[in-house]
């Protein structure tokens, strides 16, 4: 067994703890979905305190619900899902080899993640202004405000939370986004675009649950 | 070795189906369904997430059955969460 040989036949982006290259694609693959269990556990544990704390108290969930902004969540929801087509075709042009169209997917991708960050600090400012963030300055007319606490407590961790994914999502994007333009990942090596793909539609998957859950349920309850 | 190529057009139906459903579940919003509400979006956003998970981030099409258990095992997981956590907490009121 010659070292040399083997080492001028490999592929530069193999790393020589893999067999080869399809090894190392499929524990890519595998070590990134382990990755977005632990993130299902994350989300998991705010959903389930968002169901229990909605079904102990319904009717201040309801009151919190229509004091949320009905376009704001369905123009983003929008807007996330354009950012998700525009991902799977960016995947999708790395694993044929087309870098300029690989380049430009992704930062359409990074611009709609901006609109949505955008339209979110938009929403956020009202909240803020409107005291219906948690804490001293919450203020709330009408009954049982220190439910509705709860329920915009709740809100604003789950939709803060999914929106500093986002952050962290577009700067990753971003590092790709160079990595791309010098040519590093082609039909043979494009594990980084595949993991940054499943993590962007992830981050989708758990805004396409807080939107029902946030602005749709409640909209036409009187309480 | 070579990833499994999908067609763009595939991608772009899936990108249709989940726009109609969002104006669906948009729509059936402005509807007083009372408690159904959220049975019925909670099932369009299930449906939604399941066609992302699917085509979007290709399960349908991966091909090494221990990754497959790793998402089945997750999933099951949350299912134990939600389900469990909610027996206890919905029945207690019970009497």
């Amino acid at each position: 067994m010659s070292d040399s040989a083997t080492v001028a036949d490999h592929n530069p982006a193999l790393q020589h703890h893999f067999a080869d290259m399809e090894q190392q694609q499929q524990a890519a693959t595998m070590g990134m979905w382990v990755f977005l269990i632990t993130e299902i556990m994350f989300f998991g544990g705010m959903f389930l305190a968002y169901m229990v704390y909605r079904y102990m108290y319904y009717a201040a969930f309801v009151a919190g619900s229509q004091a949320m902004d009905f376009w704001y969540g369905t123009i983003n929801t929008i807007v996330l899902i354009c950012s998700s087509l525009t991902m799977a075709l960016a995947v999708r042009a790395s694993q044929v080899g087309q870098r300029k169209a690989l380049v430009a997917l992704l930062i359409v991708t990074m611009l709609f993640g901006c609109a949505f960050m955008g339209i979110k600090a938009i929403e956020y400012t009202g909240h803020w202004r409107d005291h219906q963030f948690p804490g001293a300055n919450f203020h709330f007319a009408g009954p049982d405000p220190q439910h509705i606490e709860i329920f915009f407590s709740l809100y604003w961790a789950m939709t803060g939370f999914h929106a500093l994914h986002m952050l962290i999502g577009i700067v990753v994007v971003g590092f790709i986004t160079f990595y791309a333009w010098r040519g590093r990942y082609g039909p043979d090596y494009h594990n980084p675009v595949e993991n940054v793909g499943l993590y962007w539609h992830f981050v989708d998957i758990v805004w396409i649950y807080l939107y029902p859950l946030l602005y749709l349920i409640s909209h036409k309850h009187t309480g | 070795m070579s990833a499994h190529v999908v067609p763009k057009k595939t991608y772009i139906t899936v990108w249709g189906i989940l726009m109609i459903l969002t104006v669906v579940t948009a729509l059936v919003s402005r509807i007083d369904l009372g408690h159904l509400s959220a049975i019925v979006a909670l099932a369009i956003a299930t449906g939604k997430a399941l066609l992302v998970v699917l085509f979007f981030m290709g399960v349908k099409y991966i091909n090494q059955k221990m990754t497959i258990v790793v998402i089945v095992a997750g999933i099951f997981w949350l299912a134990i969460l939600m389900v469990l956590s909610m027996a206890d907490y919905g029945t207690r009121l019970w009497s």
